[in-house]
């Protein structure tokens, strides 16, 4: 197998050379460190020794022709026993040249978006740290006239409306805010003449960050299966006036999805875990977030020990959770802790969905619309509520075959429904 | 203990140390029969002779050089430079070459030298723009060297010994208008304060003000005079500019949230820079407010006449008002 | 020894009146060649693309085997320049310390594959190392023996720079301070008339660096430095002085550049033709080898011996170094002060 001869870095800042001449020709025999060829660059001339012996083969650049440095110029067949240690060598990069500068340092982050809440109130580092700290949503320090230069509100104006607040913390502090961007993202065109810059609300800024980061550090992948609700729907339909009257709540699907995935999340623990570099974190709790729509976004609350609760309780936990998101009441208690999720887009009618895994837990559920199908049953077609589950998953935790096996015991606890378990 | 001055305690870290360590000598011009122009080696001649108390002949980049060889070969050199000023034909000497010597070998080699020199300005120094630099960025930039920059004199004596002991090239720079101003109880015998740790002066609350060399003393009388204000000033001596005591930087930072940096030296990327760089990349999150630097004017040197040195010089007064502005923020 | 010297003076081997024996002739012809073989062998791998670059010191070998023969190799400090291959194996380099210099590897004992090549340095050799910018090593030789004058140890210091670096400041005040304190100290001028590309005569008004040295209170020798024993014997002069407490010593060798600068370096382009070829006629590896076979010394028979062994070691020392591995990325910042 013949091996390339290349173009010799010949001195620092030399990009090029010219082979002047041959001093060898295809069948010659050429010895290790024998001349090969002269050389010319701008700066030295030189006779080329070939960095290994065997027999010249081809010479791959004319005579008079120039080259850019690491170009191949010839191929040598080594004979055995010279053979390369002598492997033609990468010529070396210049020494602190210009191959060097390629390579800038990633630039540094750019800092979180900076302190100017709608309003246009400058919020410091400190600030924006000590609301979040104390559950203070920053459209409450918008508002307020701070004892800082230009009325800016300082870290003692913060300190100050903690202390006289009093009480428990109030408003809602939507899904915990994510850490500032890591890479910088490329940039898009900034907004033309004609085009409108809708500020982002706290709530979308949160909830844009969370969905990147998740994103970016999760190998999401996914599994999808088609359920047959027949029997759920129908228990539910027998039952719910008669429940709603008892347990004061209604009784929704979502409250079934919860039962079904505490049964199987209990059956397969790896799917209540988080991912950490120590290793794969089996949480023993199982507290389950709900996906609800609000106005400007996506809340998730979490009920805490979703698996000690009874059909009914799930339902109660539900119904007081919509609740207060929809009054933006949740607390941040409300909305942290979850260790899996669930989202319903079946409500907005899709059939299908890849849900976005809530960064921390290891997968998440979609529930999509329930529809009516012509499905095969006995080898006859029936008319069925049909459902499909969509799981995506973080593929470093655990893989497809297990994914299945997961959606599967959900498809059994959903068929085999029966006695309001 | 004695109350030393601060140039009574530096002549006594280096009478310890030629006394403790045979190896140890100082070279310099007029460092001998003359005991140096400031007094720094008064008396050393008498002590320990011509070999050990070397006059050199007017030559930076011999004095620096030399000593380098004698490092090299196993002596203890301390070389003076009568003036920070003169520094710059040794500026070769110290970068490309005491810098790197344990790098340049990997670790075969090393240079275990100290070069002393007075620094700075003032209205009473009346040093004019050869006699008053402050040349601490140039040197604190390189890797390899270690720069000191005491200001009490206890700290003086123990800076100076540990570094005289250390393995790596150390320039220590002696505030001369600190040299006969300052007094303290310092404690006799042997002892060190090792390079590198900073020391919190004045503890507070309101903002951290960091400062080194004899700004500390301008810094320390304008958080007397706000305190009267209810401005309560964290005061910290850096001491040692490399290596840079990072962790107490920030954790002064985060517990106050507002940084002032004080030097002497021009502002224009002096060390001050470095030092708020270093706060605004790791304590992000703590400021309340922007970074401030009070430093000399961005003009040559200090000047000679009253009126132009003082226009120049940060004072207790212009510290002062920066705290003010920067509490108000 | 004085009687074999006085009858010696009389036949006329010069050698045997300098004390020298046909084994040290031997040996030092043979550092010569190894130096040589080596240097050529450093440019071979430059031009064939293996190494990046080489500063070469073909023409001034023999004149740095004669004066280092005159020292103590076993404690005499060198602090060498970048032509001082021949030197440094002298003083106790292996040809695979300066090989493994060449191919910048791991274990590379002058820098650890940090500097250039040819910077060499060597503590178990006493070789100081040294930088890129001229002439600041003179000061540090001249550090080096005022702390070994003050312990009293007797050994000496020998430091060699090209003429080119007796121009710069440092340079002088190294002399200065030598001269005020009667160091023990050679200062080895190796003149081969070019700093790169600057001829002598824009580089100083005085045909001798030599000279210079009055200035400074000491002596200054000029020598052929294509004649070993000469530079031999001015070395020896040189070596009876500094331990005798007489102080230093400017020995300038006249010698010739046979390469280019470096392999950055064209010297076609100022050196005239008619230059560079009488340049080969005044090669210390010739004039010895003839003076070597004059005096019985070197027959065929040890010639082509003594150059396979240095062919053997040449190979050995690029096969050696060129297998070791690159220096860790992971070690980049280690060394910028002591380790504990």
């Amino acid at each position: 197998m013949p091996v390339e001869i290349r173009l010799p870095q010949l001195g620092e800042s030399i990009h090029e050379g010219t082979i002047a001449r041959w001093l060898k020709q295809p069948g010659d025999r050429v010895e290790k460190y024998e001349p090969l060829a002269e050389i010319t660059t701008d700066k030295v001339n030189v006779e080329m020794p070939s960095p290994l012996g065997g027999v010249l083969v081809e010479l791959l650049v004319p005579e008079g022709e120039t080259r850019p440095v690491g170009s191949p110029i010839a191929l040598i067949e080594t004979v055995s026993g010279a053979i390369a240690a002598e492997a033609p060598a990468e010529p070396p990069a210049p020494a602190g040249g210009p191959g060097g500068s390629d390579r800038s340092p990633a630039p540094a982050a750019p800092p979180p978006a900076a302190g100017r809440a709608p309003g246009g109130v400058r919020l410091s580092p400190l600030v924006r740290k000590l609301a979040e700290e104390h559950h203070i949503p920053l459209q409450a320090l918008e508002g307020m006239t701070g004892s800082g230069a230009g009325g800016r509100v300082t870290k003692d104006d913060v300190l100050r409306y903690v202390a006289a607040r009093g009480a428990s913390p109030a408003a809602p502090s939507p899904g915990a805010p994510a850490a500032p961007p890591g890479a910088p993202a490329s940039r898009p065109p900034g907004p033309g003449s004609a085009d409108e810059v809708v500020r982002l609300s706290p709530v979308r800024r949160a909830i844009a960050q969370r969905m990147a980061q998740s994103k970016r550090e999760i190998p999401h992948a996914y599994g999808v299966i088609e359920v047959d609700m027949s029997a759920v729907v129908a228990w539910r339909e027998a039952q719910r006036d008669a429940w709603r009257a008892r347990e004061g709540v209604p009784l929704t699907y979502t409250a079934f999805f919860v039962r079904a995935a505490c049964a199987a999340l209990r059956a397969y623990p790896v799917v209540n875990s988080s991912w950490s570099d120590d290793g794969v974190v089996l949480r023993k709790a199982v507290h389950v977030g709900i996906g609800i729509a609000v106005d400007d976004g996506l809340l998730v609350p979490v009920i805490h020990d979703a698996d000690r609760l009874s059909l009914a309780g799930v339902a109660r936990a539900l119904d007081d959770l919509t609740r207060r998101a929809r009054a933006g009441r949740l607390t941040l208690d409300d909305v942290s802790g979850g260790t899996f999720t669930i989202t319903n887009p079946g409500v907005f009618g899709s059939i299908w969905s890849m849900p976005i895994i809530v960064p921390g837990q290891a997968a998440i559920l979609a529930t999509d619309a329930i529809v009516k199908r012509a499905v095969v049953r006995d080898d006859a077609i029936a008319i069925r509520p049909v459902m499909h589950l969509g799981l995506s998953f973080d593929h470093r935790i655990f893989d497809g075959a297990v994914a299945m096996q997961f959606l599967n015991f959900l498809k059994a606890w959903f068929e085999d429904y029966r006695d309001g378990r | 203990m004695a109350e030393l001055r601060y140039i009574d305690a530096i002549r006594d870290a280096m009478l310890t140390e030629m006394r403790r360590d045979e190896r140890v000598l100082v070279l310099g011009e007029d460092v001998g029969v003359k005991g140096g122009v400031f007094g720094a080696t008064d008396g050393f001649h008498a002590e320990f002779g011509e070999a050990r108390v070397l006059d050199t002949p007017l030559a930076e980049s011999l004095i620096v050089g030399a000593a380098i060889g004698m490092a090299v070969a196993g002596l203890r050199p301390i070389a003076e430079i009568q003036f920070s000023d003169f520094i710059y034909p040794a500026f070769n000497q110290i970068v490309s070459e005491a810098a790197r010597i344990r790098y340049r070998s990997a670790g075969a080699f090393g240079c275990p030298l100290v070069i002393r020199a007075p620094y700075g300005g003032g209205v009473e120094v009346h040093g004019g723009l050869y006699h008053s630099q402050s040349v601490e960025a140039f040197f604190a930039h390189v890797p390899g060297l270690k720069v000191v920059t005491p200001y009490t004199p206890s700290d003086a004596k123990g800076l100076l010994i540990a570094s005289i002991r250390d393995p790596d090239p150390v320039l220590f720079l002696e505030h001369k208008r600190l040299y006969r101003a300052l007094r303290e109880e310092v404690p006799e015998g042997d002892y060190t304060v090792p390079l590198g740790p900073a020391a919190v002066r004045r503890p507070g609350t309101t903002l951290s003000a960091f400062a080194y060399g004899q700004m500390l003393h301008e810094t320390l009388r304008a958080a007397a005079d706000v305190a009267a204000e209810g401005l309560d000033v964290e005061v910290v001596d850096l001491r040692t500019l490399r290596p840079l005591d990072a962790a107490t930087i920030l954790a002064s930072v985060r517990k106050t949230g507002k940084a002032l940096i004080v030097y002497e030296d021009n502002r224009f990327m002096g060390f001050g820079a470095e030092v708020a760089a270093l706060i605004a990349e790791e304590a992000f999150d703590a400021l309340d407010g922007p970074i401030v630097r009070v430093a000399g004017l961005d003009a040559p040197a200090v000047p000679y006449a009253d009126t132009l040195a003082a226009a120049f010089m940060p004072t207790a007064g212009k510290i002062a008002d920066a705290m003010r502005r920067l509490a108000a923020y | 020894m004085a009687a074999r010297e006085a009858h010696a003076r009389t036949t006329g081997a010069r050698h045997e009146a300098l004390g020298l024996h046909p084994d040290d002739l031997l040996a030092m012809y043979y550092h010569i060649a190894l130096a040589r073989a080596i240097d050529e062998r450093m440019w071979v791998l430059q031009r064939a693309g293996l190494v990046p670059f080489v500063i070469s010191g073909q023409g001034h070998e023999g004149a740095q085997v004669g004066i280092m023969w005159a020292t103590d190799r076993t404690r005499d400090w060198l602090v060498p320049y970048y032509r001082q291959l021949a030197a440094c194996l002298v003083r106790g380099m292996s040809p695979r310390d300066l090989m493994l210099g060449l191919f910048a590897r791991e274990g590379d004992p002058s820098s650890g594959g940090r500097q250039m090549p040819a910077h060499w340095a060597d503590p178990r050799h006493r070789i100081m190392t040294t930088s890129s910018p001229v002439a600041t090593q003179y000061l540090h030789a001249v550090g080096i023996a005022y702390a070994v004058k003050v312990r009293g140890g007797g050994e000496l210091v020998v430091t060699s720079m090209g003429e080119g670096s007796t121009s710069q400041g440092d340079w002088h005040e190294a002399m200065n301070f030598a001269g005020v304190h009667r160091l023990p100290v050679i200062f080895m001028v190796e003149n081969n008339r070019y700093a790169i590309s600057v001829p002598t005569r824009l580089q100083m008004a005085v045909e001798d660096v030599a000279v210079r040295a009055a200035g400074y209170g000491f002596p200054g020798v000029v020598v052929d430095g294509s004649d070993v024993l000469a530079c031999y014997e001015a070395g020896r002069e040189a070596v009876r002085r500094a331990r005798s407490g007489e102080g230093p010593t400017l020995i300038e060798c006249k010698v010739e550049r046979l390469t280019a600068h470096s392999s950055e370096d064209r010297q076609e382009k100022y050196r005239p033709t008619a230059d560079l070829e009488a340049a080969r006629s005044k090669d210390a590896l010739v004039v010895f080898k003839h003076y070597l076979e004059q005096v019985g010394v070197l027959d065929e028979e040890r010639y082509t011996e003594i150059h396979r062994r240095i062919r053997a070691e040449v190979n050995d020392a690029t096969d050696y170094a060129e297998a070791r591995p690159m220096p860790d990325p992971a070690t980049v910042t280690r060394h910028v002060y002591a380790e504990e």
